[in-house]
C-alpha cells in the first residue's frame, strides 16, 4: 500500500540509454527474422540484433546491480521492482493460458467436431467419413508423422515423470537456498542455488533427448496435426522458459559468489525464485494435460 | 440545441424509415435515400427477426430520449451563465441508483426473452425436406443438391464484372443488378424447408441472403447448417452477399436465390439433373478417348 | 502553501540535471517528457491512420472502383484498424497516464522509468515494420485487424512483419501497463487511499490489469498463426484437427476486453471534467469505481457476440448474447452518474465540456447499437455489415477520440502553463461533433439496407448515403487539423494560468503549479491538500 514516507527520495534514474539499445535490438532480430521467414536471407541476418540483445540484457542489468549494490534502492523502489515482476509473471501465465486454451478447445471441441459430435453432424459425414475422435490425433487428414502417417507419443511415465520429479526438486532447493539467504548461512546459499539451476540445465537435457527421439523414432513433430502442434508449442515454450530461469538462476548464483545480496535485501533473488516457481507450476498443467490424461 | 435538434431529426429519419418501408422490398430496394431499415424479408423467420430489430430499437429511442432528454434539461437549466448555484451535496443517493441498476436488468431480460425464443426456433434444423450443399470459395459458391445429384457454380454475371474492374469506363448505374447478379443462382422452392450445409473451400465466407434471415459463415473443414422456408406466394429473386472478408473479390461474390413454386422447382430440377448427367457422360467419353491419346 | 511548492519545485528543476538536446528524449525518463513523446506519436499515427481512412472513403465516394485495386483496399481498411487501435487510442491513453498518473497520486514520477522508457520505444519500431509492409512483395496485411485465418495465411511477404509487429506493440502495452499498475498501487502520497483516487486512475489501473491479461493472448495468437504459416502446425486447420474458428475465439477472448481498453480511461477522463464544469462533485463515486470493476469483469465472458454466425452451439449463443447485454448495466450507471453530476450544477462549457457532452450523447448512441448487436437473431442480419462499422465508429471515434480530446484541451493548460485559444477549439468542437455524425450515422442505413463491410466498390442503391458519409468523412478529417494547430499554439505561448485552470477543478494536478515541475511531487503532498482534491 501506500507507504511513502521515504517518497523524497524514490530513485529516478536520468538518461538511459539502455532502453533504446533494447528496442534497436528487438528491430534488428525481428527485421532479421523477417528476412528469414521470407526466404530473402539467411539466419545470419539475426546477428546483428542478438549481439546487441546480450549486450543489452549484459548492459542494463550490469547497470541495475550497479545501483542496487551501492544502495541507491529504498524499500519503497524494492516494493516497485517486486510488483512489477508479480505482474510479468502473470503476463507469462497469460500467454501459456493461449495455448492451453487451444489445447482444450482442440480436445473437447474440434476433434470431437470433426468426428461427428455434437453440433457438427454434418461435418464427420460430408467432409470427413470415417474419421473418429480420438486423442492423440493427427486429424481427419492424417497431417505429418511417419511415412504412414502414424506417430508415437510420449507417455507420461518414462521422462516426462523424471523431469517432473527433477523440477519438484529444484523448486524445493530454491526455496531452501532461499531460507539459507535470509538465515545469512552463504554456504547452504551457495550450494543449494548452485544443485537448483543444475537441476534447471538437466531438465532441459532431458527435454532435448526426449525431443530427438520424438523427431527420430516417434514420427511426432511440430507439424504433426494437432496433437504435434500443441505438444511441441507447449513443451517448447514451458522449455524456453526453463532454459531462461536457469540461465537467470546462474547469474544470481554467479552474484551470490560475489557476495551480493542481504538477508534483507534480495529481489533479484526473490524474482529468480517466483519466475522459477511459475515455469514450475506451468511444468505441472503441462505434465497433467498434455502427458498424463 | 443543435444536438437536440440533430438528434431529432435523426431519429423522425430513422421513424419515417420504420414506417414508409414496404412491406417487402425484395427485387431492387429503390432508391438510396429511402434505403433505411433493414428488410422484412420473406420469411417467418426474417419477419420475427425485423420484429425483434425494431423492438429493441423502440427500446433504444426510448431510453435514448428519457436520458436525452435529462441531460438537455440540465445543460439547459442548470447553467452557471444563468445563475445556477451548485447543489454540491447532491453526492450520492442510494434509492435512486438501486432503481437505475435494476430497471435496465428488467428491460434486458425482458428483451432476451424473445431474442431467445427467435433463435431456438433458428437453430431447430429438423424436418428439412430438401437438402443443398453451400461450398464458398475464392470467389463465387458452389451448390450441390445432395440428393438429387445436381451441382453448379456461381459466379458474379458478366455484366457487373466487366463493369467492375478498375476505372473500366463503364456506368455501374448501366448495369442491371450491379454486384447483385450471378450467372447460376441457387433455385429453390417456395413453402418447402430448405436445409443448406455450409461450407468453405480455402478460406472463410459467409452465405448471406437478408430477405431470408439467414447469414451462414462458411468454415473451411466444417460444416455449419442454416434453413429457411420462403412463404408460399413469394417466389421471385433474391439476392445477398458474401459476409465474411475473403480476400481480393469478397466483395464480388454475390448471391442469388430464385424461389419458384414447387412444381415450377421439380420441373427445374429434373430437367437440370438430366442435363448435367449427359454433360457428365459427354466428358468421360471424351475423357476416355483423350486419355491413351496423351499417354503417347 | 502551494506556493511554497511551486518555490520548492522549480527550484529544484533549475538544479537537478535535466538532461538537455536529443538525450532528453531519446534517453528520457522523466514521465513528462515521454508523456509527451507518447501523444506526439498517437497524434502522428492518427493522422496516418485517418489518411487511410479518407482514402477508404474516397473510393467508397461512388459506386465502381475509381482509385484502388481491391486487394489494396482491402489493405486500406486492415492497416487503418491496426493503426488506429494500437497506434493511435492506446498509446494516447499510455499518454496521457503518464502525464497525469503521477500528478494525481502524489508521486515524483512513474514507478520504473526505465521500463517506462522502453515500452516507448519499441512503438516507433513496431511501427516502422508495419508501416514498411506497403512496400514488400504483396502489399500490406489485407486480412482485416481481425487477421482471421485462412484468409490471413495467404498474405505475402508482410506477414510475418505483421505479426512481429503486433509482438511488439503488445510487449509494449504489457510493459507500460505493468508501469502503470506498480505506479498507481506504490507511488501514492501517504494519504491518497484507493478510493480516493481520481476516476482517471481507476480507470486506467483497471485498464491496465485487462492489458496485461490480455495482450499476451494476443501474442499467444498471433504466434500460432506464425507457426501455422512457415512450421506447419495445424492450430486452424481442420485437416490436422484444429479449427479455423478457435483463432477467432482467442482472438476475441483479447477483443473484447480489447475495445474497454480503448474506452475506459475515456470513461474516467469525463468523470473529471463533468464535475470540474458542474462546479459539483461526481454523482455516485464508489458506484463509479464498481460499475468500471464489473465492466472489465464482463469483458471477459462476452467474446463470442464476435462470432455469432460462425455456428456455435445453441447454449453458447445464448450465453454469450445474455452476458452481452449484462454490461449495459453498469455502463448504464456510468451514463446515469454522469447525468446526476450535472443535475443541479452550474454548468459552463468550455471545450474539454463540450467535448465530453458530446462523449456522452454519441458513446451512448453507439453503446444502443452496440446493445442491437448483442441480440442473436438480429445480429444474423448486421453482422459484417456497415451497421456493425456504424456502432464501433460511434463508441470508438466521439467515444475514444473524444475523450482523448476533452482530455488534452483539458490538462494542457496544466502542461504548457499556457490558455489555447478557446475560440479555436470551441470551433474544432462543433466541426468535428457535427460532422462526425454525417460520416457515420448513415452507415446504420447503409448497414441496414444490407451493405457489407470490407468491400471496396458497392451496388448502386448503396450510392446515396456513402456519398453523404464521405462528405462528412473529409470534413470530419479537414477539420483535425485544428488540433495539432492548437496545441502546437499553446506550447508556444498565451495566456499564463494559474494552478487551478479551471474554476471548479479538483485534484492534485490542480495544487501543483502550471507548468508542472519536471518532477511532480518532489515532496509528497500533505494530507489536508489531498483531501481538499479527493473532493472528488
Ligand atoms: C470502444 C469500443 C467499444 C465499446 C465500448 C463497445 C461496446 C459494446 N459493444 Fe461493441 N464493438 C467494438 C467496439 C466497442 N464496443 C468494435 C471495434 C467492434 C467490431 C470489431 C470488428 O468486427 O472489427 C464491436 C462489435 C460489437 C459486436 C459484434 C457485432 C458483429 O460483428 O456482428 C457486438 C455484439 O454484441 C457488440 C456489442 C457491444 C455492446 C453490447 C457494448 C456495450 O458495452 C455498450 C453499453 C452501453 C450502452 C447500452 C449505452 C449506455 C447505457 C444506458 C444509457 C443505460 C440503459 C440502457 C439500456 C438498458 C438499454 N459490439
Ligand atoms: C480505433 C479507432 C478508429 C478510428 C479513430 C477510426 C476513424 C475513422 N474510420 Fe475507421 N475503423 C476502425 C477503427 C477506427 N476508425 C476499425 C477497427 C475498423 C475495422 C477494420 C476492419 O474491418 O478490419 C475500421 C473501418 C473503417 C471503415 C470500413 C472499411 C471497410 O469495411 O472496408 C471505414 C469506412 O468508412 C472507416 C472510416 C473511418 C473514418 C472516416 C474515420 C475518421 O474518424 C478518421 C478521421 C481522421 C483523419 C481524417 C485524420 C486527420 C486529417 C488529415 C489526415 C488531414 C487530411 C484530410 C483530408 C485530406 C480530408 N473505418
Ligand atoms: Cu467470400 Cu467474402
Ligand atoms: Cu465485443
Amino acid at each position: 500500500m501506500s507507504n511513502a514516507p521515504d517518497s523524497s527520495s524514490y530513485y529516478i534514474p536520468h538518461d538511459s540509454p539502455w532502453p533504446i539499445r533494447g528496442s534497436v535490438a528487438l528491430f534488428c532480430i525481428m527485421i532479421g527474422a523477417v528476412a528469414y521467414l521470407n526466404e530473402w536471407t539467411g539466419l545470419w541476418s539475426f546477428a546483428p540484433g542478438a549481439v546487441l540483445l546480450a549486450y543489452l540484457l549484459f548492459g542494463w542489468f550490469s547497470t541495475v546491480i550497479g545501483e542496487s549494490q551501492r544502495g541507491t534502492f529504498n524499500n519503497q523502489v524494492d516494493h516497485s521492482f517486486r510488483m512489477g515482476m508479480m505482474w510479468f509473471i502473470f503476463s507469462e501465465v497469460m500467454f501459456f493460458a493461449a495455448f492451453f486454451g487451444a489445447l482444450f478447445y482442440a480436445r473437447m471441441l474440434s476433434v470431437p467436431w470433426l468426428g461427428g459430435q455434437g453440433v457438427k453432424v454434418f461435418t464427420n459425414f460430408v467432409l470427413w467419413p470415417g474419421f473418429e475422435a480420438l486423442w492423440p490425433t493427427n486429424g481427419p487428414g492424417h497431417v505429418g508423422g511417419r511415412a504412414d502417417s502414424t506417430f508415437g507419443i510420449i507417455p507420461a511415465i518414462g521422462i516426462p515423470a523424471l523431469n517432473t520429479m527433477i523440477l519438484l526438486t529444484s523448486g524445493l532447493t530454491v526455496t531452501l537456498a532461499h531460507h539459507a539467504l535470509r538465515a545469512g548461512q552463504r554456504g547452504k546459499l551457495t550450494l543449494f542455488l548452485g544443485l537448483t539451476f543444475l537441476l534447471g540445465f538437466t531438465f532441459v537435457g532431458f527435454q532435448a533427448h526426449e525431443y530427438g527421439e520424438a523427431y527420430r523414432q516417434l514420427g511426432l513433430r511440430l507439424s504433426t496435426g494437432i496433437y504435434g502442434s500443441t505438444f511441441f508449442m507447449l513443451t517448447g515454450f514451458h522449455g524456453l522458459h526453463v532454459t531462461i530461469g536457469a540461465i537467470m538462476l546462474l547469474v544470481i548464483w554467479l552474484r551470490v559468489l560475489r557476495g551480493h545480496f542481504t538477508p534483507e535485501k534480495h529481489f533479484a533473488f526473490e524474482a529468480v525464485a517466483w519466475y522459477w516457481h511459475f515455469v514450475d507450476v506451468v511444468w505441472l498443467g503441462l505434465f497433467i494435460f498434455v502427458y498424463w490424461l | 440545441m443543435t444536438i437536440r435538434a440533430k438528434l431529432a431529426s435523426l431519429a423522425s429519419a430513422f421513424a419515417a424509415a420504420s414506417i414508409t418501408l414496404p412491406a417487402h422490398a425484395h427485387e431492387d430496394g429503390g432508391s438510396g435515400w429511402s434505403q433505411l431499415n433493414m428488410t422484412q424479408g420473406v420469411t417467418d423467420i426474417s419477419r420475427k427477426i425485423y420484429d425483434l430489430h425494431m423492438l429493441i430499437f423502440w427500446v433504444c429511442v426510448i431510453i435514448a430520449v428519457i436520458v436525452f432528454g435529462v441531460m438537455i434539461y440540465s445543460i439547459i437549466s442548470f447553467r452557471k451563465s444563468r445563475g445556477a448555484i451548485p447543489d454540491i451535496t447532491l453526492v450520492h443517493n442510494t434509492k435512486v441508483e438501486a432503481v437505475w441498476t435494476t430497471v435496465p436488468v428488467i428491460i434486458l431480460i425482458a428483451m432476451a426473452v424473445p431474442a431467445a425464443k427467435t433463435l431456438v426456433e433458428i437453430e431447430d434444423t429438423t424436418k428439412t425436406e430438401l437438402t443443398i450443399k453451400v461450398t464458398g470459395f475464392q470467389w463465387g459458391w458452389q451448390y450441390d443438391y445432395l440428393d438429387d445429384g445436381v451441382a453448379f457454380y456461381s459466379h458474379l454475371d458478366r455484366k457487373s464484372n466487366k463493369a467492375r474492374e478498375l476505372l473500366s469506363g463503364i456506368d455501374p448505374n448501366s448495369v442491371e443488378h450491379y454486384l447483385l447478379n450471378v450467372d447460376h443462382p441457387l433455385v429453390v422452392p417456395v413453402d418447402t424447408k430448405v436445409r443448406l450445409l455450409v461450407t468453405g473451400a480455402d478460406v472463410i465466407h459467409s452465405w448471406w441472403v437478408p430477405d431470408f434471415g439467414v447469414k451462414k459463415d462458411a468454415i473451411p473443414g466444417f460444416v455449419n447448417e442454416a434453413w429457411f422456408r420462403v412463404d408460399a406466394d413469394k417466389a421471385g429473386l433474391y439476392r445477398g452477399q458474401c459476409a465474411e472478408l475473403c480476400g481480393r473479390d469478397h466483395g464480388f461474390m454475390p448471391i442469388v436465390v430464385d424461389a419458384r413454386s414447387k412444381a415450377d422447382f421439380a420441373a427445374w430440377l429434373k430437367n437440370t439433373a438430366a442435363q448435367q448427367k449427359q454433360t457428365a457422360q459427354a466428358a468421360d467419353t471424351t475423357a476416355s478417348l483423350s486419355a491413351p491419346a496423351s499417354a503417347h | 502553501m502551494a506556493d511554497e511548492l511551486a518555490h520548492a519545485a522549480a527550484h529544484d528543476d533549475d538544479h537537478d540535471h535535466k538532461p538537455h538536446g536529443w538525450r532528453r528524449w531519446v534517453y528520457a525518463t522523466n514521465h513528462k517528457d515521454i508523456g509527451t513523446m507518447y501523444l506526439i506519436f498517437a497524434c502522428t499515427m492518427f493522422f496516418i491512420g485517418g489518411g487511410a481512412a479518407m482514402l477508404i472513403r474516397l473510393e467508397l465516394f461512388q459506386p465502381g472502383l475509381q482509385f484502388f485495386d481491391p486487394q489494396f483496399f482491402n489493405s486500406l481498411t486492415t492497416m487503418h484498424a491496426l493503426i488506429m487501435i494500437f497506434g493511435a487510442i492506446m498509446p494516447a491513453w499510455t499518454g496521457l497516464a503518464n502525464w497525469m498518473i503521477p500528478m494525481q497520486v502524489g508521486a515524483p514520477d512513474m514507478a520504473l522509468p526505465r521500463l517506462n522508457n522502453f515500452s516507448f520505444w519499441i512503438l516507433p519500431f513496431a511501427f516502422t515494420l508495419l508501416l514498411s509492409s506497403f512496400f514488400v512483395p504483396g502489399g500490406a496485411p489485407a486480412g482485416g485487424w481481425t487477421m482471421y485465418p485462412p484468409l490471413v495465411l495467404q498474405t505475402g511477404s508482410s506477414f510475418p512483419m505483421l505479426i512481429f509487429a503486433v509482438h511488439l506493440m503488445g510487449a509494449s502495452s504489457i510493459l507500460g501497463a505493468i508501469n502503470v499498475v506498480v505506479t498507481i498501487m506504490n507511488m501514492r502520497a501517504p494519504g491518497m487511499t484507493l478510493l480516493r483516487m481520481p476516476m482517471f486512475v481507476w480507470t486506467w489501473l483497471i485498464t491496465a490489469y485487462l492489458l496485461i491479461a490480455v495482450m499476451p493472448v494476443l501474442a499467444g495468437a498471433v504466434t500460432m498463426l506464425l507457426t501455422d504459416h512457415f512450421f506447419g502446425t495445424t492450430f486452424f486447420t481442420a485437416a490436422g484437427g484444429g479449427d479455423p474458428v478457435m483463432f477467432q475465439h482467442i482472438f476475441w477472448f483479447f477483443g473484447h476486453p480489447e475495445v474497454y481498453i480503448l474506452i475506459l480511461p475515456a470513461f474516467g477522463i469525463v468523470s473529471e471534467i463533468i464535475p470540474t464544469f458542474s462546479r459539483k462533485p461526481l454523482f455516485g463515486y464508489e458506484a463509479m469505481v464498481y460499475a468500471v470493476a464489473s465492466i472489465a469483469f464482463l469483458s471477459f465472458i462476452v467474446w463470442a457476440h464476435h462470432m455469432f454466425t460462425v455456428g456455435m452451439p445453441l447454449a453458447a449463443q445464448l450465453f454469450f448474447m445474455l452476458s452481452t447485454m449484462l454490461i449495459a448495466v453498469p455502463t448504464g450507471v456510468k451514463v446515469f452518474n454522469w447525468t446526476a453530476t450535472m443535475w443541479k450544477g452550474s454548468l459552463s462549457f468550455e471545450p474539454p465540456m463540450l467535448f465530453a457532452l458530446a462523449f456522452l450523447f454519441l458513446f451512448s448512441i453507439g453503446g444502443f447499437s452496440g446493445l442491437m448487436l448483442a441480440m442473436v437473431p438480429a445480429d444474423y442480419q448486421y453482422q459484417d455489415t456497415y451497421f456493425v462499422v456504424a456502432h464501433f465508429h460511434y463508441v470508438l471515434v466521439p467515444g475514444s477520440i473524444f475523450g482523448i480530446m476533452a482530455g488534452v484541451y483539458y490538462w494542457l493548460p496544466k502542461w504548457t502553463g499556457n490558455m489555447y485559444d478557446l475560440k479555436l477549439a470551441t470551433w474544432h468542437f462543433w466541426l468535428s461533433a457535427i460532422f462526425v455524425n454525417v460520416l457515420f450515422f448513415p452507415q446504420h442505413f447503409l448497414g441496414l439496407a444490407g451493405m457489407p463491410r470490407r468491400i471496396p466498390d458497392y451496388a448502386v442503391q448503396f450510392t446515396d448515403w456513402n456519398m453523404v458519409s464521405s462528405i462528412g468523412g473529409f470534413a470530419f478529417g479537414l477539420s483535425q487539423l485544428l488540433f495539432p494547430y492548437i496545441i502546437w499554439k499553446c506550447a508556444r505561448g498565451g495566456v499564463r494560468v494559474g494552478n487551478k485552470a479551471w474554476e471548479g477543478a479538483h485534484g492534485l494536478e490542480w495544487e501543483l503549479p502550471s507548468p508542472a515541475p519536471y518532477h511532480s511531487w518532489t515532496t509528497a503532498p500533505s494530507d489536508a491538500v489531498i483531501a481538499r482534491g479527493a473532493a472528488h
